[in-house]
């Protein structure tokens, strides 16, 4: 398969992507880095590898069930107590959509 | 002393588990300032437990099998109302809301949490220099690394600072630091380990392990540790693997194979050792042949397409939400960029990229799907080579402890020195890391033995014979 060579573009698309506000001086520095680690992993992305299945996880998982019961959990106080913020025992967060019209 | 001389004597009454933390205080008071080993030392926490061990001692009960033993725990693992960093500042002064499961296992062996050791961030390292609180030293030579990422770990065993200490390996984070800091280092077969409180790096390849300084010592600390955990569902069923009984029982027609493709870019020294650790286990009666693991040496590639695949998702949780660091901004996805610029460090930042990258739209197949398939090859491989043999053999590092610095500005260079170590994980086989000699500058050395899965019995009695057989 063709590995094509990583660009400073990729790197700032990239950083959007991962919720990196990365500095201009960070996305020059990775891009060069990145792409050294690319080149080396060159040997696994040309490899011929038809008919062979991936393997995700190194055990045979099956899904773990267990009865619906009612059990002791996370103290909800304790919880919130590590939050940067919190109110009214919620998690608090800046604002994600726009000001109704 | 031992593990296994201080359990026995504190359960005996003929020592109390005050007098045994106080003398590892003393020790971690001596050092520590210059080595950096622990991120936090439970001075008061710690007298405690031993105060509640040596009432029970008193009182005719028996604490169990670590009583009174100071344990060192890596700083990703989740101690309640304990400051749990994983070396990163995004995670500075979180307090978990729970234990991790092996330090509850600790606690219920007797067991006495000393500190939280130090380690590169999130794991990603080899050198512990990635340490948002600075770098941990090797107690043989501070001018060195201890390896990483578990390097605090490592470095409170080779200090005496604890007789044991509980790492996490990746890729080779608890053999790779135990060879460069000359401890046992072990990496259980994947899911014999509960990972519940092991903050996630890459959760397919992660797992918890024990360090020590004898064999018998780590035999200990994974019997109390492992075993089945409901909390994880990854854990596999049934009691832990049961070794400690077997470690006098030799190698005596034990079929080992040294893996070829694993003998090359080897410091001379280390190479000198791994050639006199085979022909010592030929010398106690093990049939001792070249083994061949075609794939090993794609490897590297494919666990630096993995596991950053797997940290870039798990990584996301760190979002200045619920815990750790928030660096406010006028709206949320501002404040997601702003507190993970902040809060993660280089190496980190470096990962989260290039797995966000392996898996990105028109890249994944290339990369992470390629990589997956690397990884069923390996395992084909190893199949293969343990139908001739019973267990496998190489260096565990392929240099000793280099000096701070040397590697820091060379991701690739710093990669490679886990060459030997990550092919267990991709199998999720265990291996562990045995001292065996010196090196460059009277350096440890360490050999590494591998089993297949669920083999740990195999390779803690293989490990017992080396350790009988390396040169003092």
């Amino acid at each position: 398969m063709d590995t094509p060579s990583l660009t400073r573009a990729d790197v700032v698309h990239v950083a959007v992507l991962a919720r990196l506000a990365l500095t201009d001086e960070e996305v020059d520095v990775f891009t060069v880095q990145l792409a050294a680690v690319l080149e080396h992993a060159a040997d696994v992305a040309a490899l011929d590898t038809e008919g062979v299945p991936p393997t995700a996880h190194p055990l045979p998982l099956v899904n773990v069930l267990r009865d619906d019961e009612v059990r002791p959990c996370l103290d909800r106080d304790e919880v919130l107590a590590a939050a940067p913020a919190a109110e009214g025992g919620r998690f608090k967060v800046p604002r994600i959509l726009g000001e109704a019209p | 002393m031992t593990a296994l001389e201080i359990a026995a004597d504190v359960r005996a009454g003929r020592r109390s588990a005050r007098s045994v933390v106080e003398a590892h205080l003393e020790a971690i008071a001596a050092r520590e300032p210059e080595l950096h080993a622990f991120n936090l030392v439970l001075h008061a926490d710690a007298l405690g437990e031993a105060d509640v061990i040596d009432r029970r001692v008193a009182a005719g009960d028996d604490p169990g099998p670590l009583a009174g033993v100071p344990v060192a725990v890596k700083d990703n693992l989740a101690t309640r109302g304990i400051p749990t960093t994983c070396g990163s500042r995004i995670l500075n002064g979180w307090r978990p809301p729970y234990d991790a499961t092996v330090v509850i296992r600790l606690r219920a062996a007797g067991a006495v949490v000393i500190g939280k050791t130090n380690m590169d961030e999130f794991a990603m390292g080899s050198s512990t220099e990635n340490s948002a609180f600075g770098p941990t030293r090797n107690p043989h030579d501070p001018s060195r690394v201890p390896g990483g990422s578990s390097g605090g770990s490592a470095a409170a065993v080779a200090a005496g600072f604890a007789p044991l200490a509980l790492g996490s390996d990746t890729g080779g984070s608890i053999r790779q630091p135990a060879a460069l800091c000359g401890v046992v280092g072990m990496k259980p077969t994947y899911g014999v380990v509960s990972r519940y409180g092991l903050v996630a790096f890459a959760s397919s390849l992660d797992q918890i392990g024990p360090f020590a300084a004898t064999v018998a010592d780590a035999a200990a600390l994974l019997e109390a540790i492992g075993g089945h955990d409901p909390l994880d569902s990854t854990s596999i069923a049934g009691p832990p693997p049961r070794v400690s009984g077997v470690l006098g029982d030799g190698v005596e027609g034990l079929r080992v194979g040294v893996v070829r493709e694993l003998t090359g870019g080897l410091d001379p020294d280390v190479s000198a050792r791994l050639v006199e650790a085979a022909a010592a286990l030929a010398g106690e009666g093990a049939k001792v042949d070249e083994a061949s693991v075609p794939s090993v040496g794609l490897g590297l590639s494919a666990y630096y397409l993995i596991a950053t695949a797997e940290a870039s998702s798990n990584l996301a949780r760190y979002d200045g939400v619920r815990y750790g660091l928030r660096v406010d901004a006028d709206d949320v996805t501002a404040m997601y960029g702003a507190t993970r610029a902040a809060g993660f460090g280089a190496e980190v930042k470096r990962r989260i990229m290039l797995g966000t990258y392996a898996l990105s739209a028109g890249y994944y197949d290339a990369y992470y799907g390629q990589a997956q398939r690397v990884r069923t090859l390996l395992i084909r491989d190893f199949e293969a080579a343990y139908a001739q043999f019973d267990l496998l053999l190489s260096a565990t590092s392929p240099t000793t402890a280099f000096p701070l610095g040397a590697k820091s500005d060379d991701p690739l260079a710093m990669y490679l020195s886990d060459v030997c170590t990550i092919p267990s994980n991709l199998a999720g086989h265990p291996a562990v890391s045995v001292p065996f000699g010196t090196g460059d500058g009277g350096m440890p050395v360490g050999i590494q033995l591998y089993a297949p899965a669920l083999g740990e019995p195999t390779l803690f009695r293989a490990a017992a014979a080396l350790e009988r057989s390396a040169p003092r």
